[in-house]
């Protein structure tokens, strides 16, 4: 038994924490089955080179098209390259654009509304007009007319995706800050004589970042599911970038011939963003602390 | 009384949007001693003393004299009544469950006050607060440092909270209902040690509070307001000679151990007493 596993050691308290909450996602069969594909994903990228049966890129014009099977676990494609090794590679691609969203949207999202929520006033009001005005944009159109004036490239549709998706972010920080605010605790952060900054950065942020980190979370579905769809329609990675929702594009033309060409890509991405939500809903759980007492 | 340490003339403030000031033409002075406000809820006590401190977003503030020691408190802007709060007058609120922050270990939360006014290393300002802590009676420190606010109990909370506020030294402290969220039997023993350190440290101290007895035991002199004023200034031991018909009421109104058992009497509020000229 490991010093953490004691219920009273309290020195590496992220990593308790971070134990509780894995602990309780694995009681709940669904979160579970989140925790499992997003680990399978995750250790699919980092051991790309070693799990691809062949080279992604490398075409064999002798052998398009073929069945899964003999020697080609997914088949081949038009171009004779192996599916399999490619939606391994894709993995990459795929963690590669969720993770810079979400590190890009979160910060963004959080500063926004924190600081309109406690501020408040003109600053407030025009922090969320701008906000709406995003918000009010069907986020796959928006990210279309981005990437159409940027460029179609992968890095372009993550600079696309990460500007139509902190707004809902912002909007959730700014109601929970307008729930704390007011809080007695704050007021004594003030009669200590902390700034506005401060009380921001060391009071509000942290009693928001629950419901974000849960928020994001159940972006990352989304994100993913915009990320295929942008490269689905040619504007997201370029050929020959094993991207899902490119090789859904390219397989549709012999859809009806070769089944395995769409279905293996668009398998992953279902079960991918299926598990984003899983997980979501299971930190939600995890984390929101109204609902305690369901446990 | 010599060089007070507070000097209000004619205190107004009036909420946004309501209809009348919250407090009307207060005035009153503090040295080094223990002042007592009392009055029912709603009386402006409570923003009289948050007005001080200027803690009231978007109420307008008003008075003729408002000077804290040499500054004159209307007068700063908001970042140098930064300096002021915390450092050279504090305030310790009503409710300790309420006003720690449940997210942070109550060490890190008092030694904020003295990381914010001074500069210090970390260790330096751990080594303070566990000298607070200390002081405000709390055994082994150490342990309770280390802990979450819902892990400790009210009395606990509310001299951590009595800690937070007295550790950058202030000159001024306003305890609004310090002891209205606790157990009767912890009550008597925060507010020794409150006393304690307040006489020890020469620090001023204005005790709000709706507890008639609790202020008259505790404090040196005593406001009584009604309807956002003044209405009587007595000194500790002259409740007997009190002569508002509004402070007889309240001393009517407590019971007593071993009085005859009749009906308490009822506060007959009259409206002329809004309106009468200041004593």
């Amino acid at each position: 038994m490991t010093s953490t596993a004691r219920p009273h050691s309290r020195l590496p308290a992220p990593l308790l924490a971070l134990r509780n909450i894995i602990a309780f996602l694995w009681r709940t069969p669904t979160s579970a089955f989140g925790l499992i594909v997003l680990s399978v994903l995750i250790l699919t990228a980092l051991f790309a080179p070693w799990i691809a049966s062949h080279d992604p890129y490398l075409q064999d014009l002798n052998n398009v098209l073929q069945p899964p099977g003999n020697g080609h676990l997914f088949g081949t494609d038009e171009l004779g390259r192996d599916i399999f090794s490619r939606l391994v590679w894709g993995a990459r691609i795929t963690l590669r654009i969720v993770f810079l969203v979400t590190i890009v949207v979160g910060p963004i999202g959080l500063l926004v509304g924190t600081t309109a929520g406690y501020i408040g006033g003109r600053f407030d009001t025009v922090m969320m007009r701008i906000t709406d005005i995003f918000l009010s944009f069907p986020s796959l159109i928006l990210s279309l007319a981005f990437v159409a004036a940027l460029g179609p490239s992968l890095n372009n549709a993550i600079i696309a995706i990460g500007l139509t998706a902190w707004p809902p972010i912002a909007r959730l920080a700014r109601a929970e800050t307008l729930t704390f605010r007011k809080a007695d605790y704050i007021a004594a952060a003030r009669l200590q004589g902390a700034s506005a900054l401060r009380i921001i950065v060391k009071s509000i942020m942290p009693m928001c970042l629950p419901s974000v980190m849960i928020r994001l979370t159940l972006n990352m579905a989304t994100i993913i599911l915009t990320a295929a769809g942008l490269g689905f329609l040619g504007l997201g990675a370029q050929p020959p970038l094993p991207e899902w929702g490119a090789m859904i594009a390219t397989g549709r033309r012999y859809m009806i011939d070769s089944w395995w060409l769409v279905t293996f890509p668009g398998l992953a991405i279902l079960s991918v963003s299926l598990a984003f939500n899983l997980l979501g809903d299971g930190l939600r759980d995890a984390l929101d602390p109204k609902q305690m007492n369901r446990r | 009384m010599q060089d007070p340490i507070l000097d209000v003339k004619n205190l107004c403030v009036r909420y946004p949007g309501a209809p009348a000031d919250a407090v009307r033409g207060v005035s009153f002075q503090l040295g080094r001693e223990r002042l007592g406000i009392v009055g029912e809820s709603g009386s402006g006590k409570s923003t009289v003393g948050r007005a001080l401190l200027r803690l009231l977003p978007g109420a307008v503030i008003s008075a003729d004299t408002l000077r804290f020691e040499e500054t004159d408190l209307l007068a700063l802007s908001e970042r140098d009544m930064l300096k002021v709060r915390g450092r050279r007058m504090s305030m310790i609120l009503q409710d300790p469950k309420f006003s720690l922050n449940p997210i942070q270990q109550v060490g890190h939360q008092v030694a904020e006050t003295y990381l914010r006014h001074f500069r210090c290393t970390k260790a330096e300002a751990r080594a303070k607060v566990l000298e607070m802590l200390a002081a405000v009676k709390i055994r082994d420190p150490e342990r309770v440092h280390d802990l979450y606010p819902h892990e400790i109990s009210g009395g606990m909370g509310q001299r951590v909270m009595i800690a937070m506020m007295l550790l950058a030294d202030p000159d001024l402290v306003i305890a609004d209902e310090p002891t209205s969220a606790l157990d009767v039997t912890v009550r008597l023993q925060v507010l020794n040690i409150l006393d304690g350190l307040v006489k020890d440290r020469g620090i001023g101290l204005i005790m709000i509070s709706h507890d008639l007895n609790l202020v008259r035991n505790f404090c040196d002199r005593v406001l009584i307001m009604y309807a956002g004023r003044v209405v009587e200034v007595l000194k500790a031991g002259e409740f007997g000679q009190a002569r508002h018909p509004y402070t007889q009421g309240l001393l009517a109104a407590q019971p007593r151990i071993g009085g005859n058992h009749a009906p308490l009497a009822v506060l007959d509020r009259k409206p002329e007493w809004k309106e009468e000229p200041l004593p």
